[in-house]
């Protein structure tokens, strides 16, 4: 019996020698291009988030958590946010499995431009997303008078609010499981279906434990652009203070409020959504390394065997 | 439980994968489908377990049809090439998947699982994962997920098609055992011949998404049927001529031929293997051919002639013992004369003849 090598190695390492190698730049190259980079990220990243914070807390901790907190206005948004997110969450892990269970598992007319048409919320900018559902819905708009009639409210509301989300971060998951799919195969589906495991069976007991670390980073991702998105859900929300503000618009508002207050209590739910992406950034690095981990195990034992 | 597959069709596409096949597979019996990629064995197998549909035709298992039964109903253990295992779960797990989502007590599960696991040569191994073992582990890996079920037979894809030589010749043997203490239905794919010959009950060799011939190991190779089947079980030295009055006239080599003793002159073709050639330093026999040597390779279990007749622009291969080959002293350049033992002769299906 012969075991197969977990880790081969991909490249031989040159070794080190005394003085510069063909590779290798001047000093001076890299010393530049090392200064530059860290200039341009410290005034360009860095030094804005540390000021978001500055300004946060700048009265204090107790200050900040009664800006977040004092206000009722800012309360509602808070949970605005945290009700349409999980909606338009959910709508996409729904979307995404399935676009990538039909893309990478059948093949059918289309499917390219299907896989093209995924990607096609990326492309178009927030605000257009926010008109085009205004053209569907709003009072001119092809279903807005039919909605009227029947007192159904989607424009200035949640629904509209969670259908832009749902729109602009339609991608995310889609995206992430593609790949991960195809370099998983459908072997052991078929293998389930086999050994007389149904559909349902075979979903939950063989897809989803092999596409669990990339379906989190897709949902991890999306729920950081879902909670971020502002362009659409402006256009869309009516921004009806303390009722329709997400985060985001309640940061605009507070900020052009014009008072002092006001704009340290921007500050203070910038610096909540600020946390949100430093938060997300951990997550996506260490799920990264889980998925890598995944599709290079996939792609190990299609070449052993 | 015995197979009838018959009148099977499958098209992909304008690719005609079966044509018309009908098969039948004894009870208890070990057949090898064997064929050139292509050939359509393995599509015939994916019928055979539901795993495909056929466009047209009928597969019962013993008297009941089976056609539209889903691989669930159908109750077979398939094997797959890449062994296909669960690869985030346990050996364990595996192998009780298929009584896990039968909903089975876990006592059963856990006494079943072992003795499977015994049964393959894995114990100790349950809780490792499929990553942690080698090739030759997994398949055997797969083969006890698949008799979890006590499925009605077993069917296995190319199932050593992934491993080298030694292992893939343990394997085969193993498998000739397991199938002779457990006597289950098993029907395997295979594109080499030795694997089907070593291995299996009976042979049934495809081509083109049809049955060349069926039949014990030993008929299939003693008695080809046709060309392809002479040609892909081995190396042949191939003569083209006529027959005619219960002989055949391949030029360089007469041989007689009763089956066809009518004077009417037809093209034929004889295929004559290597070893069924013998050479001589002089003449002999009724018509031997004048030839020299051209290669010599004594490396292995026979040694391995090339000699060319000039005179018919002929190359062919011999297969000598070796004792022979130390007798004759052959080295490229010797003038020999060749003779053959044993020929199969093909004429072609001719239109315009009737007997």
């Amino acid at each position: 019996m012969h075991s197969i090598p977990k880790h081969m190695p991909t490249s031989t390492v040159v070794s080190a020698s005394r003085g510069r190698s063909a590779q290798e730049d001047p000093w001076w190259v890299r010393w530049t291009l090392i200064s530059l980079s860290v200039l341009v990220l410290s005034v360009l990243v860095i030094l804005p988030i540390a000021n978001v914070f500055y300004h946060a807390f700048s009265n204090g901790v107790a200050a900040y958590w009664n800006n977040l907190t004092g206000d009722r206005e800012t309360l509602h948004a808070i949970q605005l946010t945290l009700f349409v997110v999980p909606i338009a969450v959910c709508a996409n892990v729904i979307f995404g499995v399935a676009a990538a269970w039909a893309i990478t598992r059948f093949r059918f007319p289309g499917r390219t431009i299907l896989t093209t048409m995924i990607d096609l919320p990326f492309a178009i900018s927030p605000v257009v997303a926010g008109l085009m559902f205004v053209l569907l819905f709003g009072a001119k708009g092809y279903f807005g008078p039919w909605l009227q009639q029947h007192n159904i409210q989607i424009l200035n509301a949640w629904p509209a609010i969670a259908l832009v989300t749902t729109f602009v971060t339609l991608p995310f998951v889609a995206r992430e499981l593609i790949p991960v799919m195809e370099a998983i195969g459908s072997e052991e589906e078929i293998a389930a279906i086999s050994l007389g495991a149904n559909g349902w069976q075979m979903f939950w007991r063989v897809t989803i434990p092999n596409i669990k670390w990339g379906l989190l980073y897709g949902v991890i991702l999306c729920n950081a652009r879902a909670m971020g998105e502002f362009g659409a859900v402006y256009v869309v929300c009516g921004r009806v203070i303390g009722k329709t503000e997400t985060m985001p618009i309640r940061v605009n508002t507070l900020f052009e409020g014009g008072t002092s207050e006001t704009y340290s209590s921007s500050f203070a739910v910038a610096s909540l959504l600020t946390m949100l992406s430093l938060v997300t950034l951990f997550i996506k690095i260490a799920l990264e390394h889980k998925t890598q981990a995944d599709l290079k195990e996939a792609a190990q034992t299609h070449q052993t065997e | 439980m015995s197979i009838v597959v018959k009148n099977l069709s499958k098209q992909f596409g304008n690719f005609k994968a079966l044509d018309n096949v009908s098969l039948e597979v004894p009870s208890g019996s070990l057949l090898a489908l064997l064929g050139p990629s292509g050939s359509g064995k393995t599509t015939l197998l994916r019928i055979i377990a539901g795993l495909d549909n056929a466009d047209q035709g009928q597969v019962h298992y013993e008297n009941e049809d089976v056609t539209h039964q889903s691989p669930r109903d159908r109750e077979v253990g398939f094997v797959f090439q890449h062994y296909a295992l669960f690869r985030h779960m346990t050996i364990f797990e595996n192998v009780a998947f298929g009584m896990r989502v039968r909903s089975l007590p876990r006592s059963e599960i856990q006494n079943r699982v072992h003795e499977l696991l015994r049964l393959v040569r894995l114990e100790g191994l349950h809780k490792r994962y499929p990553s942690q073992l080698s090739g030759g582990q997994r398949q055997r890996v797969a083969l006890a997920r698949a008799l979890a079920v006590k499925p009605r037979m077993l069917l296995l894809d190319e199932p050593f098609g992934a491993l080298d030589a030694k292992v893939r010749q343990e394997l085969r043997q193993w498998l000739r055992q397991l199938h002779d203490e457990i006597h289950l239905t098993t029907v395997f794919v295979t594109h080499d011949q030795e694997e089907a010959f070593e291995v299996a009950d009976r042979v049934v060799v495809m081509n083109k998404g049809h049955i060349e011939q069926s039949g014990t190991p030993q008929e299939v190779f003693d008695h080809p049927a046709t060309p392809f089947v002479m040609d892909f079980l081995g190396n042949v030295n191939v003569f083209h001529g006529r027959v005619e009055n219960g002989m055949a006239m391949m030029g360089a080599l007469n041989i007689a031929y009763p089956d066809y003793p009518h004077a009417e002159s037809r093209n034929a073709t004889a295929y004559v293997r290597p070893h069924e050639l013998d050479i001589e330093r002089a003449p002999f026999g009724t018509s031997s051919l004048e030839a020299s040597v051209t290669q010599v390779n004594p490396a292995g279990s026979v040694a391995k002639v090339r000699v060319f007749s000039k005179e018919f622009g002929l190359a062919l291969n011999v297969d000598l013992n070796l004792e022979r080959y130390a007798e004759l002293q052959l080295k490229p350049g010797d003038l020999v004369y060749v003779a053959a033992r044993r020929a199969r002769v093909f004429m072609p299906p001719a239109a315009d003849y009737a007997i």
